[in-house]
């Protein structure tokens, strides 16, 4: 069984489309990035799977209709979001009753032993922590849950490098065990792309791009070419091209490495280069389309 | 449920461990205890108010206990009146707590936004809802109740205790001032008006809480005098507006027939019988259900404003 499986998702604010027939699979044990431009609809695609807003189409998510069973399934479901904030008046030690006493799953010495490595108070009120900390406690909080599923929306916007940095390195120390899936969304693709298994590309509510962090690596290449050969290399037909200090920068998929190797400097491309380029032919797609 | 290596899930929290629906309900109003502590504390500091009142008035007590010139029932009301005040005091502060509690209840987490939180637990809305609820159909009356009959002790003994030198005794300070048929009065009056007779008040604001984007009291008031209005301009009638003074001033019984003002008695229904049997009272808790039914389906589709 998928852990998410979605086709044909619909979804307009009015005559805003947010989810044009969005199609959708996440296998069990996977670790996915759901990167898209602003607007793209990253954050109504999650709140579907989160049983937040109504939807159009098929949806299920650990074999449930999230908007018909989301109590239920938010057992085996966790979320955190750089907007679903803690409420500010919770203390430290009552967010933890709370979640203990509501949650089946929960497991408070284990929270307990994360906030001890922190300088979190237990006595403390959320509105007397820094951003940082309250992210911190939250985590906390999810990474106790023994969930089957954990969606992050944007976990780190805001936080210094310090934190980000720990905040995966936990995520993926203490946290993921090959069974659980995750699946995030950011714009901070650099950060999490060493984390990733699988990477999607959401634009203008459908997926574009999906494809395994092994294929991306053994796919993708990036070759800054040489002025005298920039003809021959745009006859091997790139995705996408760019100049760089002057120079013209090529990527290609699945182009035979040695053939580019000829053509100046192989390497591969970051995460962010791939958006920019897929995005681009995007654009470039959509704009012929009107014409 | 895949594969065999999901299957040997090393968490210990794998283990049964389920959570009946009412541990639900419970950590849910503890959570509105912990959020809105004015609950019990503005009526904690009303009683204090009222106990530093009833000190300064112990002063005339054995005046009043001697004065010759009244007669035994105006005697009683005399004695009798502060304790009466200072129930109406407590029940009048915990009204307007439970109005402004209900106002703020489903809007106050969607303006910070925490509503994205307590969906992300396994509870449902029906659960939150109900635990908002039980605030003022419940808790309010039993902090009510509490704190009253704390207050009305105190005050008693406070009242005694002035009384002790005194030639005046506080048997007759007793006589007039018996706390137990108090307590049972109020505790009728709190369950029957408060809770009951009051139940769509409380739907309806929780109902607005739930709507509103902002000013949520504005959109629990203005439908009220819209209808108000328009019925009287059209049907030259006013029967809205009684129907709402009806409610607000008392129960099924006629509120002027029990003459006294100043007593709980004016505000609660004569017999019990008579005020489970009428049907105000049961269309009035209809209507206070198809609220809150109503607000349970638009938490569930409501966003962060």
């Amino acid at each position: 069984m998928a852990c998410i499986e979605a086709r044909g998702l619909r979804k307009a604010y009015g005559t805003t489309v947010a989810l044009d027939g969005l199609d959708l699979r996440v296998e069990e044990g996977r670790i996915l990035g759901l990167i898209g431009p602003n607007g793209a609809g990253k954050t109504t695609a999650l709140n579907a799977i989160l049983g937040l807003t109504p939807f159009q189409g098929e949806l299920r998510v650990l074999g449930r209709d999230p908007w018909s069973e989301r109590d239920r399934l938010m057992r085996d479901v966790c979320f955190m979001s750089d907007v679903a904030v803690l409420p500010r008046w919770i203390r430290v030690s009552q967010a933890l009753d709370y979640v203990a006493g509501v949650h089946p799953r929960f497991d408070r010495a284990k929270a307990e032993a994360f906030l001890a490595k922190t300088t979190i108070r237990l006595g403390s009120k959320v509105r007397e922590l820094s951003k940082g900390m309250v992210t911190q406690l939250h985590l906390a909080l999810v990474m106790a849950i023994d969930a089957r599923l954990l969606v992050l929306d944007e976990p780190t916007l805001g936080l210094d490098i310090l934190f980000r940095k720990q905040f995966y390195d936990s995520l993926l120390g203490d946290y993921f065990d090959g069974s659980r899936t995750i699946l995030v969304t950011t714009h901070q693709v650099e950060e999490v792309q060493h984390v990733l298994t699988d990477v999607m590309f959401i634009d203008r509510g459908r997926i574009v791009f999906n494809r395994s962090m092994e294929e991306v690596e053994s796919r993708y290449q990036e070759v800054m070419v040489r002025p005298e050969q920039v003809a021959a290399a745009r006859a091997l037909q790139p995705m996408h091209e760019r100049q760089a200090i002057g120079r013209s920068i090529l990527l290609f998929d699945g182009v035979d490495g040695q053939q580019l190797a000829a053509l100046g400097d192989v390497r591969r491309p970051s995460l962010a280069d791939l958006f920019v380029a897929v995005m681009g032919n995007q654009a470039g797609q959509a704009q012929g389309g009107g014409q | 449920m895949s594969t065999p290596a999901n299957a040997i899930s090393d968490s210990p929290a794998m283990a049964p461990a389920n959570i009946s629906p009412l541990r639900r309900f419970y950590w849910s109003v503890r959570r509105e205890l912990w959020e809105n502590r004015s609950l019990y504390l503005a009526p904690l500091a009303v009683a204090v108010l009222i106990l530093a009142a009833s000190l300064i008035g112990t002063i005339h007590l054995s005046d009043k206990l001697r004065d010759a010139s009244l007669d035994p029932a105006q005697q009683h009301e005399l004695i009798e009146q502060p304790y009466t005040l200072a129930a109406l005091l407590l029940m009048f502060t915990t009204f307007v707590v439970g109005v402004f509690y209900c106002v703020d209840a489903l809007q106050g987490e969607r303006r910070d936004r925490s509503i994205l939180f307590w969906k992300s637990l396994p509870v449902s809305d029906l659960t939150t809802v109900l635990a908002k609820a039980s605030i003022p159909f419940v808790v309010l009356p039993l902090v009510t109740f509490a704190i009253t009959v704390v207050t009305q002790a105190i005050m008693l003994a406070l009242g005694s205790a002035r009384l002790l030198g005194s030639d005046a005794g506080t048997a007759a300070l007793w006589s007039h001032v018996s706390l137990f048929q108090m307590s049972g009065m109020l505790l009728y009056h709190l369950v029957a008006v408060h809770s009951l007779w009051w139940a769509p008040l409380w739907g309806w604001l929780l109902l607005a809480s739930a709507w509103a984007r902002r000013a949520a009291f504005l959109w629990a008031a203005l439908p009220l005098l819209a209808i108000g209005l328009l019925e009287k301009i059209a049907f030259n009638t006013s029967h809205f507006a009684a129907l709402l003074g009806y409610r607000f001033t008392g129960g099924p019984e006629d509120a002027a027939s029990s003459g006294n003002a100043m007593s709980m008695a004016a505000l609660t229904p004569a017999s019990p019988g008579q005020f489970l049997t009428s049907p105000g009272l049961w269309m009035g808790l209809a209507f206070a259900a198809a609220c809150l039914a109503a607000a349970v389906r638009l938490r569930r589709y409501r966003e962060p404003v």
